[in-house]
């Protein structure tokens, strides 16, 4: 491998890793949190696309599409907690499991009944189409380079949200001891809601933001939902920094996996994640 | 459902499944047949769901890796032998699932569903993108099984009736077993381990080793059913290993109240029949399937097998 295809891999996997750690962050906060277990966290991703097509076919514009896709995402998780996950708290884990199983089906058909089954495609909008040339034959997509600049700029959010507001300590506290809390007079319920719609939100525009690059089709849910919780287990459950790393060690592990090893490419993920346990069985980063 | 009752019960319904074929048609006897190996899959989990604890997510792999067993041990033009394919496919399940057992037991709670959920993604994956098993496309089984002990063939399970009959067989010896196995000072332990695992370790028991234990025995049930599946419908694909499996079968047990191995079947049932009425109904039928779900554990906490006890305190006015 040449330098400048070790160059493109690597940028592709930081990018790829990123994405992810959008669809994870939100995922290992409403576990981390509220201590709930989301299998249909994996479909706010493929709403999230669904929705980035939809709102482009009908605008015209993915800008516009975006900018009205956050706030209905954004909606739509505040309605779900309200409606269904509010009921879920004082449930153990596997009514969890299975009432967000059964999400998964009605999100899915719904999907299918609103807008089909096929494979659809989103152009790269205008001002990012074009690549930077590296050398003779190979260049890079800058789509691809504005992706990754976009969820930096997101995880330096989550952290100053986290770490530097009011609300970010009082989800802190949250995290450790709900009635506490609630004895000082915050409203955890505000908390939760807000949190489970912000996770939504990250998902969903993560999905906006694959969209041009990856085609918008339906089992594009799932394959990122078991992806991210490998990444949320590898991290440390509630941990977003673990997270962050995490995602970053499967976004290099599948890209030059593929490269390196084609047979086995879908193994290698979930190889990491055997030996990341064996090391350490509560993730990297282990909750505190 | 209380221990006389059942006693009255369960031979009647033994004697229902034993006289089906004689007046259903040969699509519902089919229709029974697989049902009933979801049931043998759906109590093979419970032993962990609902004995152990152990929210396995996961479960689907080691059926799935019995069915594969069956295809890869069956020669293209020949049948291979019952009494070799039988063992080959619980042994490769039940190995599956104590090297498995070995990483995902060191962990607990959310992070055992999550975990069991990758490994069986890991399995999936292996069958899927390599060559061991046809690739995504699957494998024909062309032949079934042949029960001939040197030249001596007491049953033939190319006759769809014989084949329904021993899977009946099969429900019956694995749902022996578990009843032995939970009956056992053995499955005393696991129950414990439910309750309060803490405790048992602190009464001396290695919780983990027992834990092992019922994974791969819980395994190894499973790969009764995978067998019979790829048996029953002579095609394996990677599909059986997905998480969609995994989710049905825990679905089943949930459905049918866990710690329950009559509930179990009564899971299978109810799932099957959800399926089919769903899916004579609308093809969209998991629209339907995905809003009962969420009703049930809004509105049905304890599953099907809890309701014969709430009605009972509806009806005399109980308290709970």
């Amino acid at each position: 491998m040449d330098f400048y295809s070790f160059l493109i891999q690597s940028l592709n996997a930081l990018q790829y890793g990123l994405l992810l750690f959008l669809v994870a962050s939100g995922l290992t906060l409403v576990f981390g949190i509220m201590g709930i277990i989301n299998l249909a966290h994996g479909s706010f991703y493929m709403i999230g696309a669904y929705l980035a097509f939809a709102l482009t076919s009908l605008t015209g514009n993915f800008f516009v599409a975006i900018l009205l896709g956050i706030p209905l995402a954004l909606a739509f998780g505040a309605a779900l907690e309200a409606l269904l996950f509010a009921h879920l708290y004082k449930r153990d884990h596997l009514e969890q499991v299975l009432l967000t199983y059964g999400l998964i089906l009605i999100f899915e058909e719904v999907r299918s009944l609103l807008l089909g089954d096929d494979v659809h495609g989103i152009p790269v909008p205008e001002i990012f189409a074009a690549s930077i040339p590296l050398n003779d034959t190979l260049s890079y997509p800058v789509y691809r380079l504005v992706i990754s600049a976009v969820c930096i700029v997101l995880a330096v959010g989550l952290y100053w949200l986290i770490q530097r507001t009011r609300l970010g300590m009082m989800i802190r506290a949250g995290s450790h001891d709900r009635d506490m809390v609630q004895s000082l007079g915050i409203d955890i319920n505000r908390i939760y809601r807000t949190v489970f719609a912000l996770g939504v939100a990250l998902a969903a525009l993560a999905g906006m933001l694959a969209a041009p690059i990856s085609s918008v089709f339906p089992g594009m849910g799932s394959q990122v939902l078991i992806i991210s919780f490998v990444i949320v287990v590898i991290g440390g459950i509630g941990s977003v920094w673990g997270a962050l790393i995490a995602a970053l060690i499967i976004g290099f592990a599948d890209t030059f996996g593929k490269v390196l090893l084609p047979d086995f490419a879908g193994l290698i993920v979930y190889l990491v994640m055997a030996v990341v346990l064996l090391w350490r069985p509560e993730g990297i980063l282990k909750k505190g | 459902m209380n221990p006389t009752s059942q006693r009255l019960i369960l031979p009647l319904l033994l004697a229902a499944l034993l006289a089906f074929p004689s007046f259903g048609s040969d699509f519902y006897v089919e229709l029974v047949a697989k049902t009933l190996v979801l049931a043998i899959f759906a109590m093979s989990l419970d032993l962990l769901v609902g004995f152990t604890g152990l929210v396995s997510f996961g479960h689907a792999a080691y059926f799935g890796i019995a069915a594969y067993a069956v295809a890869m041990i069956t020669p293209k033009y020949d049948p291979a032998s019952l009494w070799l394919a039988l063992p080959a496919a619980i042994i490769a399940a039940g190995l599956a699932a104590f090297v498995i057992g070995l990483f995902v037991l060191r962990t607990k709670g959310i992070y055992f569903i999550m975990v069991t959920l990758a490994f069986a993604q890991m399995v999936f994956f292996l069958f899927h993108d390599t060559n061991l098993g046809g690739g995504s496309d699957g494998v024909n089984i062309n032949f079934k099984p042949d029960a001939a002990i040197a030249g001596w063939a007491p049953f033939d399970l190319n006759e769809p009736g014989q084949l329904y009959y021993f899977i009946v067989a099969a429900l019956v010896a694995v749902y022996g077993v578990l009843k032995l196995v939970l009956r056992s000072p053995f499955g005393r332990v696991l129950i414990g381990i439910r309750s309060n695992e803490h405790r048992m370790l602190s009464l001396g028991y290695a919780t983990f080793y027992y834990k092992l234990a019922a994974f791969t025995l819980a395994g190894a049930l499973a790969g009764v059913a995978g067998f019979l599946y790829a048996v029953l419908s002579g095609f394996v694909t990677p599909e059986l290993l997905a998480w969609h499996q995994s989710g049905n079968v825990l679905l089943m047990v949930i459905l049918g109240g866990m710690g329950n191995l009559v509930g179990a079947i009564a899971g299978a049932f109810a799932f099957t029949a959800m399926q089919e009425a769903f899916g004579a109904w609308t093809k969209h039928w998991q629209l339907a399937m995905g809003l009962a779900i969420v009703a049930a554990v809004l509105f049905l906490p304890g599953g099907l097998s809890a309701i014969p006890a709430r009605l009972k305190r509806a009806m005399t006015g109980e308290e709970k």
